[in-house]
């Protein structure tokens, strides 16, 4: 499944994008605790490719993707 | 011996599509144009339509017949100029010599490569498909041989996510059996006179006396015979080493039939604006005019003209172009399709040779600076900033934008 989401993220001077937050469907924000893995992939569950991020949020490990600005989360 | 990849999209446009859907992606998909618009023309099919005997090119109602539950996704030519840079971006990884073939195709030359890469030809086939299957999503086929011919051919031997070697020492057993159709350029005009002097498969052209075909065919018979005994010797292009341009053209199948010269004005009027905003953009002027026109009953005639004076502005463009309609159609049948071109090449700085007797040539050079400005205009403002007021007299007919929609570009081998 494919959730989009709003993501805040942090732009490096050395032009590499790591979210630091994400906002839910029902605006609850939700902080990206650690990045645990940074790289191309594409998503054959959700339907999309770009930059994955795999996350630890609250505890639990998701994928994020940054597919051409449009970010998604895989479920 | 060189050492040369094809890699081949597999369905590119509609594997896009599946990647994107995961709902249709059990179905059978294919990428169709707008049969509103009269573009119902499928242009792509993934592996479950193919089985059920899609096949590209074909109408949307004939592919229905064969797949009744066929799914029609419309294109989206972005997200696949996307996924071909995003593929040729992996490539670039392991060489600086790649060419493109269309969007969906490319050579790769790793000869001079493989000494810093440390490895061999098919790993680095091998790792590429992986990754461009992690990473975008879609397979692709690779052929890998010691020339392009051969590694084109064998990148559509085996499909999808495959890795074929045609190597020097087995492609006779390889390559030679296969019918002279698969070879690049043998098309169904050249199979059936090959077929004719009895080459039915690569390995007998391979094994005719080349005089005899060169006699028959022409050049095309030496290249050909050259081609099937794997002496093809074309250089895959560098990054650096852009291609020479000898033509640039638009064309468009029209949203309804044009009954009247008036119709062919309007279309034509929007085609050569485009075409004369590409040849400034490549700094390039035109010496001549090509026109395309197929009727309602798909019947296809194209011809073409010199012009005196190289020029890079729509109206003596256009006027060609009506200048051959006038002389070569006969309106038997109304017009569906039409496309202009324009040939003959040369440089733009090239010095142009004023009269003295009359300043046609002048009023040319003031006609380029006014579509210069327009140029100008619509790059900052849009393409609908300034329009002809002719382009409001059939919005439906005239209410396109080839230079921006126009993406996917013809390729030659031969450049």
């Amino acid at each position: 499944m494919k959730i989009n989401l709003k993501v805040n993220a942090e732009f490096d001077t050395d032009g590499t994008i790591r979210p630091t937050s994400i906002v839910w469907e029902d605006g609850r924000v939700f902080a990206v605790d650690r990045i645990l893995d940074i790289r191309k992939a594409a998503s054959l569950k959700a339907g999309g490719a770009g930059m994955r991020y795999i996350c630890r949020i609250c505890g639990r490990t998701v994928s994020l993707f940054n597919d051409d600005n449009h970010w998604f989360m895989e479920t | 011996m060189r050492s040369i990849l094809h890699i081949d999209m597999n369905n590119f446009y509609a594997s896009v599509e599946c990647l994107y859907r995961p709902e249709i992606r059990n179905f059978p998909v294919a990428v169709a144009g707008d049969p509103l618009n009269r573009h119902g023309i499928i242009l792509a099919k993934n592996m479950l339509a193919k089985k059920l005997g899609v096949t590209t090119g074909e109408a949307i109602w004939e592919a229905k017949l064969k797949a009744p539950d066929l799914v029609l996704v419309p294109p989206d030519y972005k997200k696949y100029l996307r996924f071909s840079r995003m593929a040729r971006e992996i490539y670039y990884e392991y060489s600086d010599q790649v060419e493109a073939f269309g969007l969906d195709e490319n050579w790769i030359d790793l000869t001079g490569s493989l000494q810093y890469l440390r490895s061999d030809p098919v790993s680095i086939a091998n790792t590429i498909r992986r990754r461009v299957k992690e990473e975008l999503g879609v397979t692709v086929s690779v052929g890998v041989s010691f020339n392009k011919i051969f590694a084109k051919l064998g990148s559509d031997l085996k499909k999808p996510d495959a890795t074929t070697v045609i190597a020097y020492e087995n492609f006779r057993d390889i390559v030679w059996p296969l019918p002279v159709g698969e070879l690049l350029y043998v098309g169904r005009a050249m199979a059936k006179r090959l077929e004719l002097i009895a080459v039915n498969t690569i390995g007998d052209l391979a094994r005719t006396d080349v005089s005899i075909l060169k006699r028959k065919l022409g050049k095309w018979g030496e290249i050909l015979w050259l081609f099937a005994n794997g002496q093809d010797t074309s250089p895959v292009r560098r990054i650096s080493e852009s291609e020479q341009i000898k033509s640039i053209g638009n064309g468009t199948t029209c949203p309804r039939d044009l009954t009247t010269e008036q119709d062919v004005r309007l279309v034509f009027t929007v085609l050569a604006e485009s075409v004369a905003a590409r040849l400034r953009d490549c700094c390039m002027k035109c010496r001549g005019v090509q026109i395309f026109l197929r009727d309602s009953s798909l019947f296809t005639i194209s011809r073409q003209k010199k012009m005196e004076l190289p020029c890079c502005t729509s109206a003596p463009i256009l006027e060609t172009a009506m200048e051959l309609l006038r002389l070569h159609y006969r309106w038997h049948k109304p017009l569906r399709s039409v496309s202009l071109s324009a040939i003959y090449l040369v440089t733009a700085n090239k010095h142009t040779q004023l009269s003295l007797f009359d300043d046609t040539a002048e009023r040319l050079l003031v006609q380029e600076q006014i579509e210069k400005t327009v140029d100008e205009l619509r790059y900052r403002f849009g393409h609908n900033a300034v329009l002809r007021a002719s382009a409001l007299l059939d919005p439906k007919l005239t209410g396109f934008n080839p230079k921006e929609d126009h993406t996917i570009h013809p390729y030659s081998y031969f450049r």
